[in-house]
Formats: structure tokens, C-alpha cells, sequence
């Protein structure tokens, strides 16, 4: 999993089935200093409370997404799964 | 996922079965503030995206989850037309 921080949502009405009645977010990795690194992406808000400027665990692989979310069909790769605190180094 | 723009199409009259009548488009992936990330990629359409149009996609064993039938190979499918991001 990666740390992220949120930058913000994305609103898209016409869309996969798959993705109905879910939160996206634009997250931009970070290390663990909270400085960015690399490019910026799309993921699935499972928290349903993650907001922008939250540092956020990302779960970046389509199997354990589809696991969570116990669907085996779902064409969704990147998850919000947890609200980062504080991270300690 | 990541967010990308279509810039053209691709047509293949001959291709792999179970993707016959699915519609290939070029897309530049693009972040948030619409920056060009990484180089164009060729991804099947899940729904009727159309030129310039701003869109997300999903990427490897999961874009073919997102047709019908599912096991395609299929590397990059087009998920969501985005109508605004606010970041």
C-alpha cells in the first residue's frame, strides 16, 4: 500500500456500473516526510471520509479491492482504505 | 485509475475474439490539472467516450473486468466520463 495525500474528487455521471455510488478521489503519493512523489491518480473512496489534504493508505492492486468489497467482477484497481493519523519514521 | 484525454481512434478490423465491436480510442494519460503524464496509450471504450473528452481509466488485469465478455486482453479500458475535478 501507499501513503497518499488527497487533492480532491472527481465527478463523473456517465460511468462503469462498477463504479455507482462511489467516492473518487485524486490522490498523489507521498513519502513518508509528506513530500509528493510521482504522478497523481484516481482511486475509490472505501473510507467514505477521507477529504481533501488527508493523508490516506492506498491499496493499489484489483485483488485485494475485490476482496474488500467481495465482488469478484469489479474493474476497480486503486482503494482509499484508511485515514492516516500520524506516521512515524 | 488515472485520468486521461482521447485524442483519436484506432480501428482494427481483425482482432482477438470477444473484442469484436469494441471501440479502441488513443488516450494521453493526464493529472489532475490536465498536464500530459507518461505517453499516449491505445484503451477500449466501456462508455462511449468521444474525442477530447476528458475521462478515467483502468488499468491492467482490470480493464478486462470491465467488458463483456471479461477475459479479453485488454490492458487500459475507459471506465468514466469526468465532468469536473476539483483538486
Amino acid at each position: 500500500m501507499t501513503l497518499c495525500k488527497v487533492l480532491g474528487t472527481v465527478t463523473a455521471t456517465a460511468k462503469h456500473a462498477a463504479f455507482f455510488g462511489r467516492r473518487l478521489m485524486v490522490v498523489q503519493p507521498v513519502d513518508e516526510g509528506g513530500n509528493a512523489i510521482g504522478a497523481s491518480f484516481i482511486a475509490v473512496d472505501h473510507t467514505s471520509s477521507a477529504g481533501p489534504r488527508d493523508l490516506v493508505l492506498v491499496l493499489r492492486e484489483g485483488n485485494g479491492v475485490r476482496q474488500l468489497l467481495k465482488d469478484k467482477t469489479l474493474p476497480i484497481r486503486s482503494m482509499i482504505v484508511g485515514v492516516v493519523d500520524e506516521v512515524a519514521v | 485509475m488515472y485520468l486521461g484525454q482521447v485524442i483519436g481512434t484506432v480501428v482494427c478490423e481483425r482482432k482477438y475474439q470477444g473484442l469484436e465491436g469494441k471501440r479502441l480510442l488513443i488516450v494521453q494519460p493526464v493529472d489532475h490539472r490536465g498536464q500530459p503524464s507518461g505517453p499516449p496509450e491505445v484503451a477500449v471504450d466501456a462508455v462511449s467516450a468521444r474525442q477530447k473528452d476528458l475521462v478515467y481509466l483502468v488499468g491492467a488485469r482490470e480493464a478486462s473486468l470491465a467488458l463483456e465478455p471479461s477475459f479479453v486482453p485488454v490492458d487500459s479500458a475507459i471506465v468514466g466520463l469526468v465532468d469536473a475535478v476539483d483538486a
